[in-house]
């Protein structure tokens, strides 16, 4: 009912949205931002896709609403490459082919930065449980846990 | 998909909290990690004409050990109490990983996990099985609730529509006691279709004390007092901790659902305690 306005970081770059309280921040970043990178899946927090970082930290974006993150600091899908020049965990899914149609990359991107932030050499076990709320249906689990593996080595390698 | 309109207030003390509770009793939610409340509203099977952000209130977020146990505020995040449980409460933190997933405990809290009162929720019965107590607090009081009192029905509690949990306190178990967690879901992170925690302690090769706590099985989170009593002063033994599980799920309620029929989470449970008092008999190191 009564509007507020907030001020975000998204991706390094301040905003600020006059919002409904009962609006997601899904819905404030496709349509207010316009960064439709992040997922609208299941808008009631099974399903994974619409997961951004909130300080570097995994959340659901359809769990929350704008109206509460005021002053808060976030990343989309869209910030994780530097122009042109995929994030090395983008790269690693592109290399194995850790993506079929796509819908749940956005969310499970920045569930493996998370993961990798957070623990830099996971095992497999360690992936599967940290991607366990991400759901793909084209059910391409294999690759995806591949793809992070990957991710992990070129990380700790470099 | 959306909620539907309402009010939004976020208060920055217990005390502007309170007072909005006490303004629009049931008309009121509390928001806190919001992971069960938004899906709620989402469905539209919440409809409030407020909710009370308590995000911004200061002084909910810590934990607190003391002698004995352990107070953990009311915005403390679930992921925060898996980490510091690790070495200290590793119960808690077995329980913790079955709630949800990491990007849910990075925002649910243990308060308002408890607050909900979901029936196949982990850590209600984590609370029952520790003998937690809620602590509550509105304008006209505050009080500490027993967890054995707090839990009444399927998301029913003994809070008051203007009372907020400001904090849960947990009793450590002894030192030496052991532990088991065990929980049968579809997928893990789902909600469990039944699952059990239990501490034993032993002295002299024989059980000293038994807490039991099944969740999922009933219309609350329920404490196994029968097998609890049974298993005291006896060794823990195969046949004695079959004996002990047989009683735990005797008598008890289970529900039916579209997942499981009552009789076989009947049984998962008896044969989940089974397990979970021999995995607890395992990790008991004996006080003479």
């Amino acid at each position: 009912m009564t509007p507020r306005t907030v001020h975000l970081t998204v991706n390094g770059a301040p905003h600020a949205v006059t919002v409904e309280p009962r609006r997601t921040l899904t819905d404030v970043l496709r349509e207010d931002l316009g960064l439709t990178g992040t997922h609208i899946g299941c808008e009631h927090g099974v399903c994974g896709a619409c997961t951004v970082l909130w300080d570097g930290q995994p959340v659901r974006s359809c769990l929350l609403f704008a109206i509460q993150l005021d002053g808060a600091a976030l990343t989309t899908v869209e910030g994780l490459s530097d122009g042109e020049r995929l994030h090395p965990i983008q790269e690693a899914f592109w290399a194995t082919h850790g993506l079929q149609c796509g819908f749940c990359t956005p969310g499970i991107l920045l569930t493996a930065k998370a993961l990798l932030d957070d623990n830099p050499s996971p095992d497999e076990t360690e992936i599967r449980e940290a991607i366990g709320g991400n759901l793909c249906r084209c059910t391409g689990y294999h690759f995806i846990v591949q793809a992070i593996v990957a991710a992990a080595r070129r990380r700790t390698s470099t | 998909m959306k909620p539907a309109p309402f009010e939004y207030a976020d208060p920055h003390t217990v005390e502007e909290a309170v007072t909005l509770l006490a303004a629009h009793g049931d008309d009121a939610k509390v928001l806190a990690g919001g992971q069960s409340l938004v899906p709620m509203l989402a469905l539209r099977l919440a409809r409030p004409s407020i909710v009370v952000d308590v995000n911004r209130v200061a002084g909910l977020d810590s934990i607190t050990p003391s002698g004995t146990g352990v107070a953990v505020g009311a915005l403390v995040r679930q992921r925060t109490l898996e980490r510091w449980a690790a070495d200290r409460l590793p119960l808690l933190t077995a329980a913790l990983r079955h709630v949800g997933h990491a990007p849910i405990r990075t925002r649910g809290t243990v308060a308002g996990s408890v607050a909900h009162a979901d029936p196949a929720s982990e850590l209600p019965a984590l609370l029952l099985c520790l003998d937690g107590v809620v602590v509550a607090q509105s304008r006209r009081s505050t009080r500490t609730i027993a967890a054995a009192e707090f839990f009444q029905g399927p998301l029913m509690t003994a809070l008051a529509p203007d009372e907020l949990v400001t904090e849960t306190r947990w009793k450590l178990p002894a030192a030496h006691a052991g532990w088991g967690f065990r929980e049968m879901a579809r997928r893990h992170g789902d909600f469990a279709l039944v699952g059990v925690a239990v501490v034993l302690t032993l002295a002299r090769g024989a059980v000293a004390d038994a807490r039991i706590a099944l969740f999922g099985a009933a219309a609350t989170p329920v404490r196994a007092g029968a097998a609890e009593q049974a298993l005291r002063g006896q060794p823990p033994s195969e046949s004695a901790l079959a004996e002990a599980a047989r009683l735990a799920t005797t008598g008890l309620e289970t529900v039916s659902d579209l997942h499981a029929p009552a009789a076989y989470r009947a049984s998962v449970a008896r044969t989940l305690t089974a397990r979970a008092l021999a995995d607890a008999a395992a990790r008991a190191k004996d006080a003479p």
